[in-house]
């Protein structure tokens, strides 16, 4: 097996880890959703659900998750070097035609989300940011017992401009890595020929945009006041 | 020529003496140049001058100057072969550029394409790649019947399109990571769509993906510079068969 040996072996990698991360990006959002009430119970109703799986299903999902972004974290830096090196000496004029912002600056929006990637977890999951307004310290009643108050936390978290600013920055980052990340993903794996690529880079773009989007509303929704925690 | 209106270019050219000289920028300026002057001509008349003030001319390849030889490489204010469409630098005409125009010539820059002298780089680890398994192993002996092996039509064009490549290099050098995921897309899918070929597809695509990464290319990160860099317009979807070619043969 040349998979974690070879060029094309270690970005078939990258491309599979990026897209699971990407798909839980996408389920992240649906439920973070729930925020807005769609869910009887909102957000923490939603949070309750996740939690009340039994154990094993959470570690084993963490743990995944884990090794999805360590495998791509390591691989991108080696590919990353290894490119740099492909290249020693620039030319004296730049001028790419098809590069763009996106594609040239992958590993920098990578490194940007995985630093927003430990401030979230210490922020939301460790809660250590701001104890005093820590879901897992308030707790609130829901349907006959009592639950986190995750709605509260978030409120609490996005009302400061700091907070909500290193978020929407933060998807800025997401946004330009996707991007470029999802179509890369279907030409590194080969699902892509002269007539799909045009399409995928544009549906990779949108899925990119509609995840910024989607996160980006719910700091917005608080500060407008439409979210009350 | 005199009915001509002629223009005076500043060239901005590197040159360097050999592989281990570092290398420099020079400035020339290149007068009497018309419209009709290919690009490789416009050299020439630069290089006649410096002979005749016993100056080194500068080095650069060419062979053919019909754009079919994949010789010429140059890089033009920074895009292989100067950037137009489907062009090789001998098929660049002077029409392109303004009088007065500053033009910078530089050579393929990569790590797999060491410097030999001034434009002119060492190509052989193309010819490594192809070495490593871009043919098909066959007995010789009398020549086979016509459509004896049949073909689709389809199978026959695209295998086409990939052998459309000449091998000058510029997708490495279009390329910000030096990467031969163009070329070597190419020489897979040629021989992966053709049914001589398929026999050996999965050793081919593994020795030949280990050949480039010996020759010390770059890895492919999907920005398809490659693809407009291409004097001969090979398609990135080359690249997809590779990968495609390189996954099913883990499995073979």
């Amino acid at each position: 097996m040349q998979i974690t040996s070879s060029s094309i072996g270690r970005k078939i990698l990258m491309a599979i880890t990026g897209q699971a991360m990407v798909l839980f990006a996408v389920i992240h959002l649906l439920g973070n959703s729930s925020i807005f009430g769609w869910l009887n119970g909102g957000i923490n109703a939603y949070a309750e659900h996740l939690h009340s799986m039994p154990l094993p299903i959470i570690i084993g999902f963490r743990l995944a998750l884990l090794v999805m972004v360590s495998v791509h974290i390591w691989f991108g830096i080696n590919l990353t070097i290894e490119n740099r090196g492909g290249r020693p000496q620039q030319y004296a004029v730049k001028s790419t035609q098809k590069a763009t912002f996106a594609s040239e600056n992958m590993i920098w929006s990578g490194a940007l989300i995985g630093l927003f990637l430990v401030y979230h977890l210490v922020h939301f999951t460790f809660q250590c940011i701001s104890p005093e307004t820590a879901a897992l310290k308030n707790l609130v009643p829901l349907h006959n017992e009592m639950v986190p108050n995750v709605l509260g936390m978030v409120v609490a978290g996005f009302k400061n401009v700091f907070v909500s600013f290193i978020y929407a920055g933060a998807m800025v980052a997401l946004f330009l890595h996707l991007s470029h990340g999802i179509q890369s993903f279907f030409q590194t794996m080969g699902w892509s020929c002269d007539k799909s690529q045009p399409i995928l880079v544009k549906f990779g773009t949108l899925v990119a945009l509609a995840l910024f989007l989607g996160y980006v509303l719910i700091p917005l929704s608080i500060f407008a006041g439409i979210l009350k925690g | 020529m005199s009915d001509h209106k002629t223009m005076t270019l500043t060239l901005i050219v590197w040159r360097q003496k050999g592989p281990k000289d570092p290398g420099k920028f020079e400035t020339y300026t290149a007068k009497g140049i018309t419209e009709h002057h290919s690009f490789l001509e416009m050299l020439d008349c630069v290089n006649e001058d410096l002979i005749r003030a016993g100056k080194d001319p500068i080095a650069f390849d060419h062979d053919c100057r019909e754009g079919i030889c994949g010789m010429c490489s140059q890089v033009i204010n920074g895009a292989a072969h100067g950037g137009q469409d489907r062009t090789t630098v001998c098929q660049l005409h002077m029409r392109k550029f303004k009088d007065g125009d500053t033009i910078y010539i530089e050579p393929w820059r990569a790590r797999a394409f060491p410097i030999i002298t001034d434009l002119i780089v060492d190509r052989t680890a193309l010819d490594t790649i192809v070495q490593a398994g871009a043919y098909v192993s066959c007995h010789s002996g009398g020549v086979p019947d016509g459509n004896a092996i049949l073909i689709p039509k389809p199978a026959a064009d695209e295998a086409m399109d990939a052998a459309e490549c000449i091998g000058c290099g510029a997708c490495v050098a279009g390329c910000p990571n030096g990467a031969a995921m163009l070329f070597t897309g190419a020489k897979v899918s040629q021989y992966a769509l053709l049914p001589q070929g398929q026999a050996e597809a999965a050793t081919r695509v593994k020795s030949l993906v280990n050949a480039m990464a010996e020759c010390g290319f770059g890895n492919c990160t999907n920005h398809y510079e490659c693809q407009v860099s291409c004097p001969k317009g090979i398609n990135v979807k080359f690249i997809a068969r590779m990968n495609r070619e390189f996954l099913k043969a883990q499995f073979v």
